[in-house]
């Protein structure tokens, strides 16, 4: 009684008109609906689709957090007012109370912009069309905040959201029905919108951009900058990560992605709870390694020298490309979005193949943005219908197969 | 001849209130409900009118496209009431039975006779009913010949009644049923049993298969799908096992026995058990009785809870089915249902749904749907569940969108609603499947026949 049976009576008032969907997106937050099955199975399975995407929340959680971290330390380490890590991954240095309050002020609005103003379009769109507030951008609400560089004007964010919600879904028919991964159209909006504040080496550390513009107003601070290693490579500069900086994740990049340790146990978590695809993401990584591999063989063979500008990133151990850059983030949480991947097991295999393949490639052979993983998941993204269409033909020929058997 | 069939893809509901091992002859019902409805696709013409008296095993209406096909009473009594719907549709046909039965002699069978004399005897006799086809999931179009007829001997849907315990005893009529029905097809009758146990282990003109694994290994569509799947133009019958025994007794007797052995299960039901009964009998002489609860806020299922019908406590058991499931309404709502652990309920994911720790405990499961009705997102975990070679995703969305050519080419003619029953119960989206492609078969049978 009480809360329940107001909002009982609630639903029944707002039944049938205008504002249902919103209040029910409310109320369903809240209480399970008392719906029962009509015709068909007279039970069902304990989950919904709430709960499928709440475990991918769950799974993005701890990378967030550690993102917010890393934008602390990040900023501190380049200020030179900290030591780098060196005992690991849980180095005081890294986890201390002022990193993480420096990261929680950033990356607090920039979640609750991408929330905000994602679900308003949610909600706006669900009032005109009358359908229900659907889950999926609870996940791409979260994903939003760990792709994007700590820096983003909040603006923009504002604008690419609306973009993504917009034309990378509803005008699809809402979750389901996109073609494009939301989170990375919105990316992508804001990568060839404002390719200055999505690239170079300013914008992944906190305050960087902030300090240049006072340098040059005169200020007589030491300047602040965090290249990725992406864009070391890129330019076949050195890197002076190691290899566990970057399994740990304490380099700079978009917010949530740098901990491949952390994305690592994300993408277990979701294979255990048999929400993520194991499929996608295990083809992924052989097609980036085996992409990886056959530059290292060109390396080696000599074709390529130290002097190509493809040199840095072809020369790059096969396997650390799984380290650096978005491309765990991507394999284990975009990649990986039941819509807009291949709905096949089968095709899941060749998709996901692709997207790290392509990954790879794209990284080499394009210096001015060498963070291929996520062209290369929306442009799977487009092909994966296609890859389904011929998985799908195998079974229909074997279907017309077996009847002319039987005929002749 | 035994051969296996074992799958591995599929899900075993295990739920509270199996019936007990033991027979009680229920309250003979006075009133008697058929609904043609039951028979889909058939349009009935109506022969008992209101106020007539019928033997058992008399017809009530034939159908309109075969007037050799006759659909008859279960019991003699006098036809009280048509109940009609909808421009004059005939809801339901209710008699008024008889304190003493009497039956219709059809006459003995001579069990060696041919097809033709085989078919025009069962259609007659009001037996025909029972032979269902698939392309399309109806009752058998009576001028087809099948490739195959199959029977399903092993059930595994959750608290299904124990055919090795209902047919018990019943071998002679059995067998006389698979010798006739072997007379109507070129590929033979082809069984699947659970165990060497079964009444059905040793029939002779069959062909079995002993088959093992999750739920939905004792769906017919199961053994179709494994054994001859149908390809286009091609028919197979399938029949239930339990209706093999009036089949049988009429071949043997010329009397049509509407008697059926029956569980009441689920967890409503304080003494789940089996009744003697007869088909189209009120349910309500079952229920209470040492049953359910009277004021109980509780489901009636005529048939299974994943694809039986939903009854009203003064409800009738329906033709096809051996069960009459009670489970509690789900209609509650429950707090932060959507992302706190659950431990009682069941779920083929792990996201934070327990019933994967515990694979033999029984479940008390009620109606609730466990969230609202989305567009279809998850992949990949309807074919868990599914054994079939057939994609369970895009052939629901090809009925959806009504493509005719795409739901041939995707094996429309091989399914049943039936087998999308699991497939229903996983989806996280709660797409109603079988309703789907219940009405993407009546678009194909309306548009190709």
């Amino acid at each position: 009684m009480g809360l329940k049976q107001n909002l009982h009576s609630l639903r029944e008032k707002y039944k049938g008109t205008k504002m249902a969907p919103a209040f029910n997106a409310l109320h369903t937050f809240l209480y399970t609906p008392n719906d029962t099955a009509h015709g068909g199975t007279h039970i069902k399975a304990a989950d919904d689709l709430k709960r499928t995407m709440n475990t991918v929340i769950m799974a993005l959680i701890p990378c967030l957090i550690f993102g917010m971290f890393n934008a602390g330390y990040q900023h501190y380490v380049a200020a030179g007012e900290i030591e780098a890590v060196t005992s690991g991954f849980f180095s005081s240095e890294f986890w201390t109370l002022q990193n993480f309050s420096l990261g929680f002020w950033k990356v607090l609005p920039i979640l609750l912009i991408s929330y905000g103003v994602g679900l308003g379009v949610e909600f706006l769109f669900a009032v005109i069309k009358g359908h229900e507030v659907e889950e999926g951008y609870l996940v791409t609400g979260m994903l939003v905040p760990l792709i994007v560089p700590i820096d983003i004007p909040l603006w923009m964010l504002v604008v690419a959201v609306v973009f993504g919600v917009v034309i990378g879904k509803e005008v699809f028919g809402g979750t389901g029905m996109n073609i494009l991964n939301p989170a990375l159209t919105i990316r992508a909006f804001l990568f060839f919108a404002y390719p200055t504040w999505m690239s170079g080496d300013k914008v992944w550390v906190e305050g960087a951009v902030q300090r240049t513009k006072e340098i040059a107003n005169g200020s007589t601070a030491d300047a602040i900058s965090g290249e990725t290693i992406l864009g070391s490579l890129a330019q076949s500069h050195g890197v002076d990560y190691s290899v566990m900086d970057m399994f740990f994740g304490f380099i700079p990049g978009s917010i949530g992605e740098t901990s491949t340790l952390l994305i690592l146990l994300g993408g277990l978590f979701l294979i255990f709870t048999k929400i993520g695809s194991w499929r996608i993401m295990l083809s992924s990584v052989i097609g980036a390694l085996v992409m990886g591999y056959i530059f290292n063989l060109v390396v080696a063979a000599g074709w390529i020298t130290d002097t190509s500008k493809f040199y840095g990133l072809m020369s790059t151990e096969f396997w650390h490309h799984l380290l650096i850059g978005g491309m765990a983030f991507g394999i284990v949480y975009m990649a990986t979005d039941p819509v807009t991947a291949s709905q096949t097991n089968k095709g899941k295999w060749i998709y996901g193949f692709l997207i790290g393949f392509v990954s790879i490639m794209i990284r080499v052979f394009n210096p001015a943005y060498p963070e291929g993983v996520m062209l290369a998941i929306l442009l799977m993204n487009v092909f994966a219908p296609t890859i389904d269409h011929y998985v799908v033909q195998g079974n229909v020929k074997r279907r017309l197969k077996r009847a002319k058997l039987k005929t002749a | 001849m035994s051969k296996d069939i074992k799958i591995k893809k599929g899900l075993d509901i295990k739920l509270v209130g199996e019936a007990e091992h033991t027979t009680e002859n229920a309250i003979i019902s006075n009133f008697y409900s058929i609904r043609p409805e039951d028979f889909h696709s058939i349009i009935p013409k109506l022969v008992a009118k209101e106020g007539a008296r019928v033997k058992a095993g008399e017809t009530l209406f034939y159908n309109k496209d075969n007037e050799t096909m006759k659909f008859v009473s279960p019991v003699s009594g006098e036809v009280t009431e048509v109940q009609r719907g909808p421009r004059r549709r005939i809801d339901a046909i209710k008699i008024t039975a008889d304190k003493e039965q009497t039956y219709v002699d059809h006459g003995k069978f001579d069990l060696t006779s041919d097809a033709e004399k085989t078919k025009a005897h069962l259609l007659a006799s009001g037996c025909w009913a029972f032979i269902k086809q698939r392309p399309y999931d109806v009752v058998a179009k009576a001028d087809s010949t099948p490739k195959a007829i199959f029977v399903s001997g092993y059930a595994s849907a959750p608290l299904a009644a124990d055919l090795d315990f209902t047919l018990a005893g019943k071998e002679a009529e059995l067998q006389a049923a698979v010798t006739a029905l072997s007379k109507l097809t070129d590929g033979g009758v082809h069984v699947s049993i659970g165990s060497s146990k079964s009444p059905l282990a040793n029939l002779q003109n069959v062909t079995t298969y002993n088959v093992s694994g999750p739920h939905p290994s004792g769906n017919v569509g199961t053994l179709i799908n494994k054994v001859s799947p149908v390809n286009k133009g091609e028919t197979v019958w399938t029949v239930n096992a339990q209706d093999l025994v009036i089949i049988g007794e009429l071949l043997l007797t010329g009397k049509f026995n509407a008697e059926r052995i029956i569980a009441l299960a689920g967890s409503s039901v304080k003494k789940p058990r089996y009744f003697r009964t007869k088909l189209g009998s009120e349910i309500a002489t079952m229920v209470y009785d040492n049953g359910v609860e009277r004021d109980g806020n509780d489901r009636f299922i005529s048939g299974n809870v994943l694809s039986g019908k939903r009854v009203q406590p003064d409800g009738y058991l329906d033709y096809y089915s051996n069960i009459i499931s009670v489970i509690p309404e789900g209609n509650d709502y429950e707090l932060f249902g959507w992302n706190k652990p659950v431990f009682d309920k069941v779920s083929n994911t792990r996201a934070l749904t327990f019933s994967w720790l515990t694979p033999n405990k029984k479940y008390d499961l009620s109606t609730n749907m466990n969230g609202e009705h989305r567009n279809f997102v998850l992949t990949g975990n309807y074919e868990q569940v599914f054994p079939l070679d057939i994609y369970p995703m895009q052939i629901l969305k090809a009925c959806l969108y009504k493509d005719l050519d795409e739901m041939e080419a995707l094996g429309m003619y091989e399914v049943a609603p039936e087998d999308f029953a699991l497939t229903e119960f996983v989806c996280v989206s709660k797409q109603p499947h079988q309703q789907i492609i219940r009405a993407g078969l009546d678009l194909m049978l309306e548009e190709i026949g």
